[in-house]
């Protein structure tokens, strides 16, 4: 029986951050971009607890864990506020065509 | 009246044409009608002048000298103390100067009002008057040789404008030039003798230099120097006063107008020249007076010559002018100084009458000087033909004119001075030009006033002129007339301006180098000292002139009456044909009208020598300096060749290789900065993973 430790979930973590970081660098779309940051932070939740339930800490780890996800409900709110006033002004969610503010 | 008063009202005379130059000339364009106020402001002048004279000729043996400190240049080395002063003189020949000046300037002043009128630069020439009246005034009232000088060359300028102010004219433009020019010859000797005398007596003074003189202290111990020295101030006059050879202006200044020659070219500039040599009498040695005398000797005659021949009425009066300024030149030579001067009076009295005579006759004629066409104007103009007869009569030394009192008595001077001195050729060129004055002077009054009109239709249009330039005429003639100057019609020595006016200067120069004439008698040797006391002349030249007084006059009347004779046989009674005549003494003939070919003669020497030499020079500047500055130009451009080649591969090249060194970096850096935040966080990814794997934490 295989026992379940600390490496299997900062594999599962890290594998959840690697996959956030291409969806961010390899979509377009705003709201997939917004939803690799979402898998990043939800694999920093996982850290937070696994080293919580591992370590001799108490309670920090799942407290930070649940600032977080508070933290990524509000930057959810905000960013998909953002991206429907993009649509609104430019008719498009392209992050790398929305460039106007270079000018 | 004091004599501090007598030399303000002098200074205020010298300036007051000076200032009304400056106001016409200033303003004259604005306010054409400023040429009245230079009119009036010469009558003023003339008004003072005569105050003056009156004043001053009422004690004949004053000398009044007024005089301050111009500059101090202190003890300079190797010449010692130099001061220089300004000052006027004013003795009985400044006045009577003064008078002949400022009366004829007013009267051409007058005359011009008419003469000019319609002229484009009408104020200009009355300003130009009134320089000239200025300049001409200095060198009468100058006390010293500096001032003479600086006057000398203003009077220079102002003829200069005169001559040339019609200078549209190419003839005109170049007569100016040429007056201007031919003046400087003679000045630079003139500036020379001023010199020797400077550097001798560290002053310009002309009474401290003949105290000078006369206390024995010669320049450079000798008085060959001195006699240089005379010769040479001398030469200023050649100059001014027309004397062969630099005469060859004086007929080309006839460019000007008319009341301009009648001024300046035959009554007073001219004169000026008389005027040096009469105020440098006292020092002149024996050895200059010969080479005056000869100098104005031979100058009469030879202008005597060429005025038989002219045909045009101005320059016919213009070599009689130089004949005349020659008579008055040889006067000063053969010690007649009285007469000298008294000759340069009347002469300007009627000389200047007979050019505005002939501007009369000019203005009528619509600007025709030819004599050839003129003819019978006699009836025409009356009144310009009594002037200018009496005039002629002065000229020719008729009794009973002014004319007549001067020239005989420089004849019987130079009678005297050849029975004293054995210069024998002297007398018989005076009486020779005296002949010849009295048939030139006929010629021109029977070919222009007599006989038939020869162009009809410039003698229909011909009229009298109007007043403003008969009463000029009028007033010169009545000046020819002898009452002005003695009461006795056949002999002035005794009259009041010779007897009390004019007196000759005791010579300062040493016995030795005197005329054995001009020795002071022993028996006054005692009080010589005494200024005033020096018998000028011993008794030997007075007596020989008394002597000489009677045959001279017959002589003079019978050689001037048989000119006038024969002129009236050629050209009234036509008893002889004067164009065969011509062709008889052909060479003679060509030779006088092509004016002894002196123009030819300096055309061939003077002009052409200036033009090689500046040819030379001329090609020694393209050549050598022209070489010099383009070998120069090589080399530069050679060194600049190379610098340019160092800047272009060396300096450039280190610039352009940074340039392009940065530009390379900028190429590939650039394409790092894309703009895309994705890429930017695929770095971030990297380099955090690449910093972790070699920090190694774990």
């Amino acid at each position: 029986m295989l026992q379940v430790g600390l490496q299997h979930f900062l594999i599962v973590s890290s594998i959840l951050f690697a996959l956030g970081i291409y969806g961010i660098v390899t979509r377009k779309n705003a709201i997939m971009v917004l939803m690799g940051i979402e898998l990043m932070l939800n694999s920093a939740n996982i850290n937070f607890v696994a080293f919580a339930r591992y370590g001799n800490f108490g309670l920090h780890g799942q407290i930070y864990a649940l600032f977080v996800i508070i933290l990524a409900a509000a930057e959810a709110a905000i960013a998909l506020a953002i991206v429907l006033n993009l649509y609104k002004t430019f008719a498009k969610i392209n992050v790398d065509e929305v460039n106007n503010l270079k000018e | 009246m004091s004599d501090a008063t007598l030399v303000f009202i002098s200074l205020v005379i010298l300036f007051l044409p000076l200032a009304g130059f400056t106001i016409v000339i200033h303003l004259g364009k604005k306010f054409p009608k400023l040429y009245l106020f230079e009119v009036g402001l010469q009558l003023v002048v003339l008004l003072l002048t005569i105050v003056v004279a009156v004043v001053k000729l009422a004690t004949p043996e004053s000398v009044i000298i007024s005089e301050f400190h111009w500059f101090s240049l202190g003890d300079v080395p190797l010449v010692g103390n130099m001061v220089v002063d300004l000052g006027i003189k004013i003795d009985n020949i400044t006045v009577l100067m003064m008078i002949v000046v400022n009366l004829i300037s007013f009267l051409v002043h007058l005359f011009s009002v008419e003469y000019m009128k319609g002229d484009k630069r009408y104020t200009r020439y009355f300003a130009y008057l009134g320089i000239f009246t200025f300049s001409m005034l200095g060198i009468v009232l100058t006390h010293n040789l500096l001032m003479m000088y600086i006057f000398w060359e203003l009077v220079g300028l102002s003829s200069y404008l005169l001559i040339g102010f019609w200078f549209e004219k190419d003839s005109a433009a170049d007569a100016g030039k040429k007056a201007f020019l031919v003046n400087r010859v003679g000045d630079i000797g003139m500036f020379l003798g001023i010199l020797i005398l400077f550097t001798q007596y560290h002053t310009f003074t002309f009474d401290t230099i003949y105290a000078q003189i006369a206390a024995g202290n010669l320049p450079f111990e000798s008085t060959a120097w001195l006699t240089a020295a005379g010769i040479l101030i001398f030469m200023g006059a050649v100059g001014k006063s027309a004397q062969f050879p630099l005469h060859v202006w004086l007929p080309d200044a006839m460019e000007g107008p008319t009341p301009v020659s009648a001024l300046i070219h035959a009554a007073t500039m001219v004169a000026a020249g008389v005027y040096l040599s009469v105020r440098i009498f006292a020092m002149l040695t024996a050895d200059a007076m010969l080479v005056i005398a000869i100098f104005g000797a031979f100058t009469s005659f030879v202008a005597a010559t060429i005025a038989l021949t002219q045909n045009d009425i101005k320059k016919v009066l213009a070599y009689s002018t130089v004949s005349q300024l020659g008579y008055m030149v040889m006067s000063v030579g053969i010690g007649a100084y009285a007469f000298a001067f008294f000759h340069l009076v009347t002469h300007a009295f009627f000389k200047a009458c007979l050019f505005l005579g002939s501007g009369s006759v000019i203005n009528s004629m619509h600007h025709e000087q030819d004599i050839r066409n003129m003819g019978g104007l006699r009836k025409k103009m009356p009144i310009t033909y009594l002037a200018f007869l009496i005039s002629t009569l002065a000229i020719s030394g008729i009794p009973l004119t002014s004319g007549f009192l001067s020239k005989d008595g420089l004849l019987a001077g130079s009678i005297a001075f050849g029975s004293l001195t054995g210069h024998w050729l002297i007398p018989i060129i005076g009486f020779t030009v005296a002949a010849m004055t009295a048939f030139y002077m006929f010629r021109l009054v029977i070919i222009t006033f007599h006989g038939k009109p020869r162009n009809q239709d410039k003698y229909d249009h011909a009229h009298e002129s109007p007043r403003v330039m008969t009463l000029p005429l009028i007033i010169l003639s009545a000046l020819s007339i002898f009452i002005w100057y003695t009461p006795n019609p056949i002999a002035a020595a005794d009259g009041w301006f010779l007897q009390d006016w004019v007196k000759t200067p005791a010579s300062v120069v040493p016995q030795e180098v005197r005329f054995d004439f001009m020795k002071t008698d022993a028996a006054h040797e005692t009080n010589a000292e005494e200024p005033g006391n020096e018998i000028v002349h011993s008794e030997m030249y007075t007596e020989a002139m008394h002597h000489a007084h009677y045959p001279a006059m017959f002589l003079s009347l019978a050689l001037g009456g048989l000119g006038i004779l024969f002129a009236f046989m050629l050209y009234q009674w036509k008893k002889i044909d004067p164009d065969k005549l011509a062709e008889k003494l052909k060479p003679l003939y060509k030779f006088s009208l092509n004016k002894w070919y002196v123009d030819e003669l300096y055309h061939a020497t003077v002009i052409a020598g200036t033009l090689a030499w500046s040819g030379l020079l001329s090609w020694f500047d393209g050549n050598v300096i022209d070489g010099i500055v383009n070998g120069t130009a090589t080399v530069t451009r050679f060194f600049s060749r190379i610098s340019n080649w160092f800047d272009t591969f060396v300096v450039d090249g280190i610039v352009n290789l940074s340039a392009l060194i940065s530009g390379f970096v900028g190429l590939t850096l650039r394409r790092l900065q894309t703009g895309k935040v994705q890429s930017y966080i695929l770095f971030v990814v990297f380099s955090v993973l690449i910093i972790v794997l070699i920090f190694q934490p774990f």
